[in-house]
């Protein structure tokens, strides 16, 4: 294809207009709500009242102003640097924890079409794996660059779990490439369109429900959130690989992980719950598209809400519980629903 | 400098090999600000550990040679600061057993009440906080919820939510305020709403259940051998509690059961703790309904303080008052030791009088400090993750083991 100066404006235009609303506005935005949310939300189950102190002037908001506060206040805190032969990496690592967290939201579809998705890769999950795993780097590397004892075991923590994790994570998404056929992001949405006799849409979660728990065990798990927050367990490891980190430094790795809530829940909804398809819902009109683009955001809305319950909720594994869980349970049940669903489509394919 | 001391400072200059050394505490969040461990790590397991106490220590039993008997009572409530009433009753009951005092029933019942409202928060301290060490932060803020409650009870007895300093000498400082019984008892109930949901929250929780057995476990021959009393010993499957067995205050007319756990593990002392609540309540219960009316403190002058009205307008009340503050109650010459069953275990008080209207000596018994002594044992060849709730359940108050 010939890209005329025309067409390459329009590509530059259309793929920073959709970075912009995609990420900057809904993910990003998405994320720093999140910073209060999950302070607000944790005060819901808790009974208590949670943050509600920023103000300007006599607005409050519920406290929704922290999100503002905190940001200045990371800002004008101390950057700390550690007495440490890596000073680089020290610095390095935080950014490698933070952009492959915002660099896979491209191949997300957010919406119906190739407008509404910022790169409309082919490889579509395969590269959300192959960045997403690049953020263990940036966990490991500051644990190793912070010259702290407490760090490295939090960072050898995070790196056996994250590798462990991946492996079973990975088997569990094979089930719905089998069934939807593809690994492009856009076509698998758009599969899950259909119903299934008549009322249940052949969403992921009706069609792989073993592999919709999977998926979102490991995910959290290389979210490193509790129940699998053993790499910054703060009873055992002070605050594990972050424990030098401070100011913006440490704001980053810990929007990086509040980015990838929004992750899971973008990934869950697209593959799980039918991405922007509406059950019933079919055409073009800018209303529907409107409409599907709400349902999208609505469904992830709906992950994140969950993965703040589980957190809020459930007590630390151990760390070797956590080796075990992902490799004697987690990893057969993966392999055991990839044998399952292919032999089901199988007996269908004979069957027709 | 001590022996241990001597020998972790040479651990710390020898090249440690394939194994970690690292330092665990005062300032880790898992060792209150109060213990240090020098942890030997086989990767993530523990090969040995140097414990160091005493990060709290503020002399107390040499502070309690300066004043008089009652000014040693307000440094009790510093002792075990999770239930300062048990260190109340304990302490005024060394002097009262020295002295050969007999308190008025009355007392006797509002004591226990006191007791039993302290040991309910100490035990919800412990196991709150054993969820927050294990990640649970909603159990853990349940659990202080109820503490709260019955804090705000406490206040109500005695004007202060930690520093209580409740009892006198042959006495109390105030009967129960009016109203107190239904106050108590509403609060019990929500307590109680409050606990359910905790227990909910973790005693079935698999990975709690995961995180408690099998961790921190105690042989029975140890925990008598290292002086382990309360929670620690029962665990183990040894059936002592002194309130059962050796029952002071009116503690042989209330009927409960003493709980006894059989594996010694983590979760043991956890399933311990949850069931000694209702027994408390239980307790309680029944000190409401067998309760006398009467005086709480005892008529004789030389051993309670006068009521102010005597103090005001009678020259004996007067002058009684006068040489009780400024002389001191004038215990007699002699030694005693009198144990209460605290939040953790057998509470000593060991006093020495040379009749001086000050103590000459005063000793205690800390139950956690003996924990802390079998501590080693307990976390050696188990993980590092393991520390985190085995400290827990051993309940370490720093102000009893540093004093």
């Amino acid at each position: 294809m010939v890209i005329t100066g025309n067409l390459y404006l329009d590509l530059v235009l259309m793929t920073l207009l959709k970075f912009a609303g995609f990420v900057l506005v809904f993910v990003m935005g998405v994320a720093t709500v999140l910073t209060w949310l999950e302070r607000k939300y944790s005060a819901v189950i808790q009974d208590r009242i949670g943050p509600n102190r920023a103000n300007i002037g006599r607005f409050r908001l519920g406290g929704l102003f922290h999100m503002l506060a905190d940001p200045i206040k990371m800002l004008t805190k101390e950057d700390f640097t550690p007495d440490t032969p890596n000073p680089w990496m020290f610095r390095l690592a935080p950014l490698l924890a933070f952009v492959p967290a915002l660099v896979v939201f491209a191949v997300i579809p957010f919406g119906p079409g190739d407008n509404f998705q910022i790169s409309n890769s082919e490889l579509g999950i395969l590269f959300i794996f192959a960045i997403a795993s690049l953020n263990v780097y940036g966990s490991v590397m500051g644990a190793w660059a912070s010259n702290n004892k407490w760090s490295l075991m939090g960072g050898l923590r995070i790196s056996a779990q994250m590798i462990s994790y991946e492996v079973a994570i990975g088997l569990a998404l094979c089930g719905i490439f089998m069934i939807y056929g593809s690994v492009d992001l856009q076509e698998i949405v758009r599969n899950q369109g259909e119903l299934l006799w008549g009322f249940v849409p052949a969403w992921g979660i009706f069609l792989q429900p073993v592999a919709f728990v999977l998926y979102l065990t490991c995910a959290i798990a290389e979210n490193k959130r509790a129940p699998f927050d053993v790499a910054e367990a703060e009873s055992e490891l002070a605050a594990g690989y972050w424990t030098e980190y401070s100011s913006m430094a440490f704001a980053l790795f810990a929007l990086a992980e509040f980015i990838e809530i929004v992750l899971i829940g973008c990934v869950g909804a697209t593959l799980f719950l039918g991405g922007w398809q509406i059950p019933g819902v079919t055409g073009t009109s800018p209303g529907i598209v409107v409409a599907q683009i709400a349902a999208f955001l609505a469904k992830t809305i709906f992950l994140i809400w969950l993965q703040m319950t589980i957190r809020w909720t459930l007590p630390r594994f151990r760390y070797d519980q956590v080796m075990r869980l992902g490799w004697r349970i987690l990893l057969p049940a993966s392999l055991v629903n990839l044998v399952v669903t292919g032999v089901v489509l199988a007996l269908i394919d004979r069957s027709r | 400098m001590l022996p241990s001391a001597t020998e972790a400072m040479r651990k710390l200059a020898e090249p440690a090999g394939d194994r970690m050394i690292i330092n665990m505490g005062p300032s880790h969040p898992a060792m209150h600000g109060t213990v240090k461990m020098v942890l030997t790590l086989d990767g993530e397991t523990v090969e040995d550990v140097d414990i160091h106490v005493g990060y709290l220590h503020r002399g107390f039993e040499k502070m309690s040679e300066q004043g008089t008997w009652q000014q040693v009572l307000p440094y009790t409530d510093r002792l075990n600061y999770v239930s300062p009433l048990i260190n109340n009753v304990g302490y005024v009951g060394a002097i009262e057993a020295l002295w050969g005092v007999e308190i008025t029933p009355r007392c006797k019942y509002v004591r226990m009440i006191a007791s039993e409202l302290s040991r309910l928060t100490d035990h919800l301290t412990s196991i709150a906080a054993g969820a927050l060490e294990l990640g649970g932060f909603t159990p853990f803020l349940f659990g202080l919820e109820a503490r709260e409650v019955l804090y705000t009870l406490v206040e109500e007895l005695s004007g202060a939510r930690l520093t209580t300093s409740y009892t006198r000498i042959g006495g109390l400082a105030a009967d129960l305020p009016p109203d107190y019984e239904a106050h108590l008892r509403a609060a019990l109930v929500k307590v109680d709403t409050l606990m359910v949901k905790v227990d909910k929250l973790l005693t079935k929780n698999r990975i709690f259940y995961d995180r408690m057995i099998a961790t921190g476990v105690l042989s029975p021959e140890d925990a008598i051998s290292s002086g382990c009393t309360g929670i620690m010993l029962r665990s183990a499957g040894v059936d002592w509690d002194l309130r059962k067995h050796e029952p002071y205050l009116a503690y042989d007319e209330v009927d409960f059961d003493v709980i006894v756990g059989a594996t010694g593990d983590n979760y043991d002392r956890y399933l311990c703790r949850m069931e000694e609540i209702h027994q408390s309540v239980r307790i309680i219960d029944q000190c409401f309904k067998q309760m006398p009316d009467g005086p709480v403190n005892v008529a004789d002058w030389r051993v309670s303080m006068p009521p102010k009205d005597k103090v005001y307008n009678s020259i004996e009340g007067m002058i009684a008052h006068f040489k009780l503050v400024t002389d001191g109650h004038q215990v007699p010459a002699g030694e005693a030791y009198y144990a209460v069953e605290g939040g953790n275990g057998e509470l000593g008080f060991y006093i020495l009088s040379a009749g001086v209207g000050r103590p000459w000596k005063v000793h205690v018994r800390a139950p956690c400090f003996y924990a802390m002594g079998i501590l080693k044992k307990l976390i050696c060849g188990h993980m590092l993750a393991d520390i985190v709730p085995t400290f827990d359940t051993l309940n370490m108050i720093g102000g009893e083991v540093d004093r």
